[in-house]
């Protein structure tokens, strides 16, 4: 029995009517998106408020009668998992995944928009999970984003009692949640894409997203099993992670287990989470370029392989996040090779991103501004993160403020320099109105430059040995007087970038209403989603027909033709020519 | 890259099916629309099950870790596992007879499956069920043995009187999880095996059921994985 390519199905949906059932319950994929779009960034404004109370407590020590050490805790654990998973994570998967996915491949949908739905609901639950744990007794988990053995579940950190189980089980319930939507956006991507488009023409932004969520469907499974186990060892009493102890002078019921296994697995999954974020956020940050340039990508081919092949090597990079763990030196050894390696794929898309920069008709427009200042701040944390990559190296440096700037500047600061870049690139399309381009500007300059002020310095700090994760130094005598200063000074930077996001809200509200109305393809971009026969698109994406592609998605400034750009779906016939001839097409990339 | 002719003739690209090996394989997926010609649920289903794989190996992974370092010594299978009937200690008895009862389900759904794309509903819906109470008799057996492990045995979780405390929680953590999955199926069969029989399917095709046999020969291959590390080594 065959069945039928999506590509080949002509009837168009029905469109739900009713409030409910269009924005609620919506299985629409652009609704589910905006769905997952806000719920992440209402989480994401939480720890952001939590970095600022952090500062607070680290530029002006004791000033705050608030924040004492138990609630620092609490907040770094907080802040670091909410960035990572419930933030970026859900923001750039659930939120642009299914945006763009149905919409650059040409689909009408998602292969399955009930189980996409789900996903959403099911995230929700997590996050619910997640804050409730900020008003159980003892609070949430202070245990720190890696939520290490035997402490994080021992008595004497904050949140060892419910906080800690409440964790671990939104973190399961985020896992079912984002397999729902992972499962869906590979099929889709497989699957589900409409004529002409060969895997080969698809954006490197699909290319990004795609990789990223086998990445989650494979490493996923590390953190579910550990955060079970871990689970048992607190509610059951069995000793996987927990070794003999002896806390307060009693022996503790546990025995014979292996802290270090957990970290194995928490970092089996947290290396590839690095690249979950990062790689989408590689995806549409080359596609901004791209457009606002006015030129193809530089090495489109090598593009994609290189994210192929990041994604299979970060499998196999975990442990040099272990390197103080009393592992193996040969690990180590191993391991500083496949991170040096890992490297060379990331510098090729660097170079690739700069020169197709290189000789383009560069706009300086509010996305494009993001993505460049996403080049920089990538460039500056992927550099010191050869530094960290090499034992020698990370020792001396491990734990202090200068991995705190290095991890900020490639996995925290680079993406979300992507996500301005999308939202202000896609708005348009999302919304049918411009935003506010002066304000954009303003978040823009303001932004890039606070966080150069915030982590600059942290780097200085690092080297002179100022630790993480201390909610205060003590009166350590290696630590100058300048460093106090140093910290003030980060603090108040950090407090204006956080309340510079204020305008970035503002904006994107404001515009909702009173943006001038967009046309329906206002950066003159290639890619199907600004095809659409209606902005913002509407249900089933592509009224009675699909778009058929024709060609790749970077013909920008193509010789002899009168636009200096060929959507993808114009066959070459109807290309029109300065000379009025036929365009008999070019070699793509 | 594609020439122009290939680009304009965007259908060509699919055309090619009936070349062989590698050669397929690249034609597969330098296709537009699908690579693989299969319906998108088996496609999901397979990416499931790799998913899922990585949860078992992560599991079981865990487990050889922890036997190795644990300090004290791990307990000794043969004992452990075995029935004494009429006097007799027979090591391995029941895990065989588990087993056997799991790899003859797998059985019964291939010959579901070949039934259904046959179109023989009610051949279908008959073997599906016996897959499906096979499943429910495993599950029983499980629960026979921890039983037995807990109250005979005095094996807890959180320890055992003979030896490493991580013999009981990997143990049950791992076959329970195990236990899920085909306690999961056993529904899952039920309800697929049910519409086969109303005729949901019978427009939209009998895919449902290799769908489900998927699933179902998955759980079984990491049973025999579990098998041979728990009951062999
Ligand atoms: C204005 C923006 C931000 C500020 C001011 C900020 C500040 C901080 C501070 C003060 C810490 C604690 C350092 C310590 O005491 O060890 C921290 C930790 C952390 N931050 Fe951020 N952060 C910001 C944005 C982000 C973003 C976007 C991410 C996303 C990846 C992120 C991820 C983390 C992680 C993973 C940790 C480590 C938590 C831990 O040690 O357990 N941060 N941040
Ligand atoms: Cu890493």
């Amino acid at each position: 029995m065959t069945h039928v390519a999506i590509a080949d199905q002509i009837e168009e949906d029905h469109e739900p009517t009713g409030f409910v059932r269009k924005y609620i319950w919506s299985q629409d994929h652009k609704v589910i998106a905006i769905q997952y779009a806000i719920t992440a960034i209402f989480v994401g404004l939480i720890a952001l408020v939590l970095s600022g109370m952090m500062r607070l407590q680290l530029g002006f020590p004791d000033s705050f009668s608030f924040i004492d050490p138990s609630s620092y805790l609490q907040f770094v654990t907080m802040h670091g998992m909410i960035m990572v998973i419930y933030l970026l994570t859900a923001l750039l998967l659930g939120g642009f995944g299914n945006y763009l996915i149905p919409l650059m491949v040409g689909a009408r949908d998602m292969v399955f928009p009930y189980l996409n739905m789900l996903s959403y609901w099911t995230y929700l639950l997590a996050v619910i999970v997640l804050v409730s744990s900020f008003f159980v007794t003892g609070g949430p988990t202070g245990a720190g984003w890696t939520l290490y053995p035997p402490q994080a579940i021992l008595q004497g950190t904050p949140g060892a009692g419910k906080g800690i189980i409440l964790m671990l089980v939104s973190l399961a319930i985020f896992i079912v949640a984002f397999t729902m939507g992972g499962l869906n956006y590979v099929t889709t991507v497989l699957q589900a894409r409409t004529r002409g488009m060969t895997l080969m023409r698809m954006p490197l932004t699909i290319w990004g997203i795609f990789i990223a969520t086998i990445l989650g469907l494979l490493a996923f499974p590390a953190l579910l099993v550990s955060a079970i186990m871990m689970l048992f060892d607190k509610l059951l009493g069995t000793s996987f992670f927990m070794p003999a102890i002896v806390s307060l002078g009693e022996s503790l019921e546990f025995s014979g287990g292996s802290p270090i296994l957990f970290q194995h697995l928490f970092w089996f999954f947290g290396h590839p989470e690095v690249y979950i974020v990062a790689l989408p956020a590689f995806g549409m940050v080359s596609d901004v370029i791209a457009t606002h340039a006015r030129k193809n990508i530089f090495g489109y081919r090598m593009m994609v392989w290189a994210i192929v092949a990041i994604g299979g090597l970060s499998f196999v990079v975990w442990a040099h996040h272990m390197y103080v763990s009393g592992m193996n030196p040969y690990f180590g050894f191993f391991f500083a090779t496949t991170t040096l390696i890992i490297a060379v794929p990331t510098a090729l898309k660097v170079y690739n991103w700069v020169l197709t920069l290189w000789k383009g008709n560069i706009h300086l427009t509010v996305p494009m501004l993001f993505a460049i200042g996403f080049i920089f701040t990538f460039t500056h944390g992927g550099l010191t993160g050869l530094w960290l990559g090499n034992v020698v190296v990370d020792l001396p440096l491990s734990d202090t403020y200068f991995v705190v700037a290095h991890f900020h500047m490639v996995m925290g600061v680079s993406p979300v320099m992507v996500l301005f870049a999308a939202i202000y690139h896609w708005y348009p399309k999302i919304t049918g109105r411009y935003f506010h381009n002066g304000l954009g500007k303003w978040h823009f300059w303001l932004t890039f430059l606070g966080t150069y002020a915030i982590y600059l310095p942290m780097h200085y700090l690092g080297f002179l040995g100022v630790p993480r994760r201390y909610f205060a130094m003590g009166d350590s005598n290696f630590i100058p007087e300048s460093a106090y200063s140093l910290n003030a000074s980060i603090s108040v930077s950090a407090i204006i970038v956080g309340v510079v996001q204020l305008i970035f809200l503002f904006n994107i509200i404001y515009s909702l209403k009173y943006g001038k109305k967009a046309p329906a393809n206002p950066w003159g971009a290639t890619s199907l989603e600004w095809q659409t026969p209606d902005t913002p698109p509407r249900h089933g994406n592509w009224g009675k027909t699909l778009p058929v592609v024709h060609r790749w998605a970077y013909d920008f400034s193509v010789p002899g033709a009168k636009q200096d750009f060929i959507p993808q779906s114009v066959a070459n016939e109807d290309v029109e020519m300065n000379d009025g001839s036929t365009f008999t097409g070019h070699k793509e990339d | 890259m594609t020439t122009d002719k290939q680009q304009d003739q965007p259908n060509q690209l699919s055309q090619v099916e009936q070349e062989s090996g590698m050669h397929s394989v690249v034609t597969d997926w330098a296709a537009d629309k699908e690579v693989f010609n299969m319906p998108w649920g088996k496609l999901m289903m397979w990416i499931f099950l790799l998913s899922d794989t990585f949860i078992f190996s992560i599991f079981l992974t865990s487990y050889m870790n922890v036997r190795m370092t644990t300090t004290a010594s791990w307990p000794s299978s043969s004992e452990v596992f075995a029935l004494t009937i009429a006097g007799h200690h027979i090591p391995l008895l029941l895990i065989a007879i588990m087993t056997f009862i799991l790899i003859t389900s797998s059985g019964t759904m291939a010959m579901a499956v070949n039934f259904a794309y046959r179109g023989d509903k009610s051949k279908t819906f008959w073997l599906m069920l016996a897959t499906a109470l096979l499943g429910a008799s495993f599950v029983g057996m499980q629960a026979f043995e921890w039983t037995k492990l807990i109250v005979d045995e005095g094996i807890r979780p959180w320890g055992n009187p003979m030896g490493a405390p991580q013999f009981g929680s990997i143990f049950f953590m791992i076959t329970g999880f195990h236990g899920l999955h085909v306690s999961c199926g056993v529904i899952y069969l039920a309800i697929i095996a049910n519409k086969v029989r109303k005729g949901d399917y019978d427009k939209k095709g009998f895919h449902i059921v290799e769908i489900t046999g998927l699933y179902w020969h998955f759980v079984d291959l990491v049973w025999v994985f579990i098998f041979a590390f728990f009951y062999l080594w």
